[in-house]
């Protein structure tokens, strides 16, 4: 043997015997530390968001009213005496980018908490992460059934009305106003299309036709086009706000009128006609739901105090449907982390949000209890009408399984001082 | 037709002439000489580089953990693919693609004994098997098409590849899932080495026991009769021919070879999320790969580790600058995403001007002149 050789070789075998020293004590000690992301001054919170890509349009509008709501509450001395930092990270609607943002945040930023982690495929991906971290998942910005499962995910919860309890008051309204007509399904191709087509199809039986898009694939003429051909009559639509306007474009392109019924997320007025500009006269009679006071309603004392917050910290953005969805949540997000208590810990904070009992800007209560980690249980129905877009009828609530679709009587509530919960 | 007709004949029938590539590669390794068994000194040099990265991994935290792990999974495409392209002179741009084969044959191998409910530790180096299996054959597939086109035309082929992996993942949702992916069980680490044990860390150790599988195998195999096979082809094919060397066949190996390592580094990959989506592998990723090897030194194995590196680094370089610098909400948006390939290009022309060899290159360079200085005075 050569002197390098054996000069490598005695290197390796030294090097090596001081590698199988473990370092796990160190480990232990961080494990034991006190909790991430909350000091005495600030609590640290991330998210991931579509600021780029397909879902941008509308959607990243979320985290800027988000931001702009805790900005407004560390203004009055944040939540006991702690201010939130809200981390935003871009993964561009990409589910590959999501994993690697969430890691960042959780690992390398050590955040206390994820809120409104914004996307079906994006967040769950990550929902495996995030268990094994143990780290609270408030409010995924997502209607997928998927947050809702506490025994598998135990620290994630959604915030929306899920997407099957949607579909089922969808169909249900359709069921009503167009008796035996052809109704078909336009979805995203993944579990928001077919959340939502379970909802459409446990009031209507199956569809007489469905179609889906692929968010990476602006092509959705095909699609549209076999629905033409099928004849339908209403199109009920589980699609992001860019592929609402394609698909509605594409329609009235090829000469193919139906009724279309959208899901909330993809039926924001204001997105969808800054995406079609001149073309925004197709959104005449589009009927969508929402749960949370339609931005339109200036006499809303909650679309009042929101608008306040808006001009002061958030002005660059329009205020829209997406504004709403922001502060409402970041609004939800203080009420948990004041039930957490003073010192709140990761544990803490779950168990606050599955106590549940939170009321707020939405029309509807959360689902949230100890075995169910679903939000909001209900919407009401909109319409588009002279360029505005504003509630009719009665308000829904539902569940995800089989419940009836029953009407909520109950008046929505009033917004505190300054908008920021005190309990 | 007919007057792409001579330039059809060019790309396809001819043999091809020296490698444009030519420009880019290092001259011929020294001949080895009587310096003991090849095997046992890559051996000992494997085992150097382990123990210091497992000792690097022991005191870093978890999310600079990942990081070693990815650098370690990109190495195992990297290595193989800088033997590919500049060894063997075959341009592929379609190891994107053969990265995602790796990285769904590991998710859906998993997946099917999750199903059932079968666990093991087994269970991983299976999948990563099946990986390299399923990838290599893919790779013999390409790698037959590969034999009989030169140049733009191979680079054109594989080039469809890598924009086919989305496509296929869309279109048969039903195995695929679509955009939004595979999910498997996550890889945890074994319960012996203690609770608090980082998972991170576990992760970049079964990277880092994969990379050096790959740059092991494939140091003895370059300077193996293969390797020098390997060369001949592409300095020039007629030559290679005329010494009894098997051309065709000899490129078609190189491809599988060059397959297998994309899809045990693709497997890896996707261990390290226990996910995999059809974003992760877009068409960029080909090109990053490319890149990054010419970047680091085409042909050479250090070379590659430079550029494992680089994929690494440059992923999270927007959103270090846009914290470091507090940058307007509005560019830091359009930061995220171009950037990266902004630098990257960058970083390639400097390079190319500079150090033709690539990183790897210069160093060899930088380091041959000072041992050149410090003989003076002793003669």
């Amino acid at each position: 043997m050569r002197p390098t050789t054996r000069r490598i070789l005695a290197a390796a075998t030294g090097l090596a015997l001081l590698a199988v020293v473990p370092a796990c004590a160190d480990d232990a000690k961080q494990a034991a530390e006190n909790v991430p992301g909350v000091t005495d001054t600030e609590v640290v919170i991330g998210t991931h968001q579509p600021l780029t890509g397909p879902a941008a349009p509308g959607y990243s509008k979320i985290s800027a009213a988000t931001k702009a709501y805790f900005e407004h509450v560390n203004s009055k001395g944040g939540v006991n005496g702690r201010k939130i930092v809200y981390k935003v990270m871009d993964d561009g609607y990409n589910p590959a980018n999501t994993e690697n943002v969430v890691r960042k945040l959780v690992l390398d930023d050590k955040v206390f908490a994820l809120l409104g982690g914004l996307g079906t495929p994006t967040h769950t991906n990550v929902l495996e992460f995030v268990k094994t971290q143990k780290v609270p998942d408030l409010f995924v910005s997502s209607g997928s059934r998927n947050w809702n499962q506490p025994d598998k995910y135990p620290t994630t919860f959604g915030w929306q009305p899920d997407y099957t309890v949607e579909g089922k008051i969808l169909a249900t309204w359709v069921k009503q106003q167009f008796p035996g007509a052809k109704v078909c399904h336009f979805g995203q191709n993944d579990d928001f299309g077919r959340d939502s087509l379970a909802g459409v199809e446990k009031v209507l039986g199956a569809v007489a036709a469905k179609q889906t898009y692929t968010t990476t694939n602006q092509q959705v003429g095909p699609a549209i086009g076999a629905l033409k051909a099928a004849g339908c009559q209403v199109v009920i639509s589980a699609s992001i706000p860019g592929f609402t306007a394609l698909a509605m474009g594409q329609a009235a392109g090829q000469g193919f009128r139906a009724q279309w019924v959208v899901s909330n997320v993809g039926a924001d007025y204001t997105t969808l006609s800054n995406q079609l500009g001149d073309k925004k006269v197709i959104l005449e009679g589009m009927v969508a739901d929402n749960y949370l006071p339609m931005v339109g309603d200036t006499a809303n004392p909650w679309i009042q105090e929101f608008t306040k917050i808006h001009q002061k910290y958030n002005a660059a953005n329009p205020i829209d449907g997406n504004a709403i969805y922001g502060y409402s949540m970041a609004y939800t997000f203080v009420q948990a982390l004041l039930a957490a208590g003073k010192d709140p810990t990761r544990e803490k904070l779950v168990e606050a949000v599955g106590k549940g009992g939170f009321r707020g800007p939405g029309l509807t209560p959360f689902r949230y209890s100890g075995d169910v980690h679903a939000g909001y249980s209900g919407v009401r129905l909109n319409k588009v009408q002279n360029g505005a877009q504003a509630y009719f009828g009665p308000t829904y609530t539902t569940d995800d399984g089989d419940a009836p679709v029953t009407e909520y009587t109950e008046p929505p509530t009033t917004p505190p001082a300054d908008a920021i919960p005190t309990t | 037709m007919t007057a792409t007709r001579p330039s059809a004949r060019s790309g396809v029938d001819r043999p091809a002439g020296p490698s444009p590539l030519r420009r880019l590669l290092p001259g011929a390794p020294a001949t080895a000489g009587p310096r003991g068994s090849t095997l046992l000194r890559h051996l000992a040099g494997a085992v150097l580089a382990g123990a210091l990265v497992v000792l690097l991994t022991n005191q870093l935290p978890p999310y600079q953990n990942l990081q070693v792990a990815r650098v370690c999974a990109f190495l195992c495409v990297t290595a193989g693919y800088t033997v590919l392209v500049g060894l063997n002179g075959q341009l592929s741009l379609g190891h994107g693609a053969l990265m995602a084969t790796g990285a769904y044959t590991v998710a859906l191998v998993q997946r099917a004994f999750d199903e059932r409910g079968v666990q093991g530790r087994w269970i991983l180096p299976l999948s990563l098997l099946a990986a390299v299996a399923a990838t290599a054959l893919a790779g013999l597939v390409i790698g037959l098409a590969a034999a009989r086109l030169r140049g733009p035309y191979l680079a054109g082929v594989t080039l469809a590849v890598a924009t086919l992996v989305p496509a296929v993942s869309t279109i048969f949702t039903g195995v695929f899932n679509g955009e939004q992916g595979l999910r498997f069980p996550a890889e945890t680490p074994p319960a012996f080495l203690g609770a608090y044990f980082q998972p991170e860390r576990w992760l970049a150790w079964i990277a880092l026991l994969a990379a050096l599988l790959t740059v092991l195998l494939l140091a003895n195999l370059v300077r193996s009769r293969f390797g020098r096979s390997l060369r001949a082809v592409r300095d020039d094919e007629v030559a290679a021919r005329l010494a009894g060397i098997h051309v065709a066949r000899t490129q078609v190996l190189a491809f599988v070879v060059s397959a297998g390592c994309a899809g045990l580094g693709g497997g890896v990959y996707a261990v390290l999320t226990a996910t995999v989506a059809p974003g992760k592998f877009p068409l960029e990723l080909s090109l990053f790969l490319l890149m990054a090897i010419v970047i680091g030194g085409l042909g050479s194995l250090a070379g590659a580790v430079w550029g494992a590196v680089l994929l690494v680094t440059l992923q999270d370089l927007p959103s270090l600058l846009t914290e470091t610098f507090s940058l307007s909400g509005g560019l830091a948006q359009r930061l995220e995403g171009n950037l990266a390939l902004a630098v990257f290009g960058l970083i390639l022309i400097v390079v190319m001007l500079a150090a033709p060899g690539g990183l790897h290159g210069a160093v060899r360079t930088v380091a041959a002149r000072l041992r050149a200085r410090r003989r003076v005075p002793e003669d």
